[in-house]
């Protein structure tokens, strides 16, 4: 069962059962919605930037494990990202996950997000990953609209 | 060699609660079933995703194959020697499901997509031909997707509503709002017979009756219920009636609308094209006779033909003797999943087939279904294309382990073995 943990590392299964930052933020700036139809989670994204520095982001909504671990970890790795670097983080994150190879001498360092790499090895699993990411994205360029990760 | 769990060690449920079935019986059946011998993450495959498609006996496989292999060929239209083979192959498969749902007559049955197909060919073609503005559709709580969307693009198209029929906490539909919501202005009754997510048998019979005595006719979305209980069209009324293939361990991308001659004769087109056609000119063009008027174009022939053998399969079996065997299944499965305290089950109607939809306090069903899979247990998890459902039972998603007749006692105790492991991993 080395692969099940692979997936479900300790901080993952820490940050769903005491997900960090989940409440609804007051004073944000931007908010924006995710969806992902494929399993019907919703999550919504708050996000306070001063000085295109991203200084608080919270969230609100519950999914699964995965879903909610990445939301929770998201909001920690951002706070004090310039709006340049959280884009660059995002897209990092991203390759993480994904086939790309990623490059850890460049740009922000993972960090704690790290632990999503064993999420690779589960193609099904990546969208429950980056909904979180791909709805603060669309709050940071002030999309404001549902994202869906479909 | 076979991988079938139970050949491992005698079944601890033994020869006690098989209904009448002994496990020798289903391990050979097992051995039907290419696709059941196989490791997943290197433990065999247990299969409990058959609501969402079942698995093939090799005689459905190599129907198509040999239909691909000697007999393909476009059917009612070459005189050479292939193309009557595959005409006769595909009309033969239209009798065996004829006789399989007890139709009066074989052009009475369809065949089309799936059940999606037919659910929206009787919208399109009945229902647009018919339905004016405030007209009303009845349908359940627990319809699937299918059942829901087709009405709602008419009802956009003719100023038709929709009108739904509750369910109460345990998944029943509640007859007696039914019969309240039938109304001068209802054109049609489309239900579900059995409920893809939670398991539900509907009391279609007294739905038919019900809706008849007004004059309203019902179509049967019958997609769940043909894998599991015997049919008979004529016995029930039913003005229409669905089957998908593939869910009936047939191939894809093939299914069957049956309905009353009166009813598809009185019917326009669905779609125009090739084989519907009795004569073509630019000025008009006149139709061809049941089936053909609604089957335009090459149709899925070797579908078709796996259908036909699907249909044998099945018969071979006795559904009746199916369903005694999955309902004993369905109490295991019920008993062990309700022992564990954080499983709350979703459905619990009176009458139910082999569907067990369940979520685990404090686990969201994808991390149950990700456990599972690495035990080799395939379940379906998500909104089951029944988003109605989940909101009237506040849940995002549920795990749903569906079972055939293929399905084991010693996978039902695997499955609650694993699900136990899953809530201690998130423990």
């Amino acid at each position: 069962m080395s692969d099940l943990q692979d997936l479900y590392q300790e901080l993952i299964l820490d940050h769903n059962k005491r997900p960090r930052n989940r409440r609804k933020l007051a004073d944000a700036h931007r908010r924006a919605e995710g969806y992902n139809p494929l399993c019907g989670d919703h999550v919504t994204v708050y996000v306070r930037v001063e000085d295109d520095i991203v200084r608080e982001v919270t969230f609100e909504g519950s999914g699964c494990a995965i879903s909610t671990a990445s939301a929770s970890l998201m909001t920690e790795s951002l706070e004090g990202k310039s709006l340049d670097e959280a884009k660059a983080l995002f897209e990092k994150f991203h390759d993480l996950l994904t086939d790309e190879p990623v490059d850890r001498e460049q740009g922000p360092a993972l960090g704690k997000l790290e632990v999503f790499s064993g999420v690779h090895a589960y193609p099904a699993r990546v969208k429950c990953a980056t909904l979180a990411w791909h709805t603060v994205n669309a709050a940071l360029e002030d999309a404001g609209e549902v994202v869906s990760t479909e | 060699m076979s991988t079938v769990p139970s050949t491992d060690k005698p079944s601890k449920h033994g020869r006690r609660r098989d209904g009448g079935d002994s496990d020798s019986e289903v391990v050979r059946r097992r051995r039907d079933f290419p696709a059941l011998d196989q490791q997943v993450h290197g433990r065999p495959l247990i299969y409990l995703d058959n609501a969402a498609t079942t698995q093939k006996p090799r005689a459905v496989i190599d129907a198509v194959r040999r239909y691909y292999e000697s007999d393909n060929a476009n059917i009612h239209r070459g005189v050479h020697q292939l193309s009557v083979r595959a005409t006769d192959a595909y009309e033969a498969a239209r009798v065996k499901v004829q006789r399989f749902i007890g139709a009066a007559r074989r052009e009475e049955i369809i065949f089309v997509r799936g059940t999606t197909e037919a659910i929206n060919l009787v919208a399109q073609s009945y229902g647009r031909s018919r339905f004016d503005a405030g007209d009303e559709i009845v349908i359940s709580a627990m319809e699937h997707h299918s059942n829901i969307v087709p009405w709602q693009i008419l009802c956009e198209q003719t100023g038709a509503t929709l009108r739904v029929v509750p369910i109460n906490d345990d998944g029943d539909i509640e007859l007696d709002a039914f019969e309240v919501l039938l109304g001068p202005r209802t054109k049609l009754v489309a239900m579900v017979h059995v409920s893809n997510a939670l398991g539900t048998v509907n009391p279609i019979a007294d739905v038919i009756e019900i809706a008849h005595r007004r004059n309203v006719p019902v179509l049967v979305d019958g997609a769940q219920a043909a894998p599991h209980l015997a049919i008979d069209v004529q016995a029930l009324d039913c003005d229409f009636y669905t089957i998908s293939g593939h869910k009936l361990f047939g191939p894809t991308g093939v299914g069957v609308l049956y309905g009353k001659t009166s009813l598809l004769d009185s019917m326009p087109p669905y779609q125009g094209g090739g084989d519907m056609i009795r004569t073509v000119t630019f000025e008009k063009s006149t139709y061809a006779e049941l089936p053909a008027k609604f089957e335009a174009g090459t149709p899925n022939i070797a579908g078709g033909v796996g259908l036909g053998a699907a249909v044998d399969y099945v018969s071979s079996i006795g559904l009746d003797k199916i369903a005694a065997y999955e309902s004993t299944l369905l109490a295991a499965a019920t008993e062990a999943l309700s022992a564990i305290p954080e499983v709350r089950l979703i459905g619990t109607a009176r009458d139910k087939a082999s569907v067990v939809s369940f979520v685990i306090e404090g686990i969201h069903p994808h991390d149950v279904g990700t456990v599972l899979d690495q035990e080799g247990i395939a379940i379906r998890t998500g909104h089951h294309c029944a988003q109605p459902v989940m909101q009237r039972f506040g849940v995002p998603a549920t795990a749903r382990a569906s079972l055939a007749f293929y399905n084991t006692f010693d996978e039902i105790d695997a499955l609650a073995a694993a699900v136990r492991k899953a809530i201690k991993v998130f423990a």
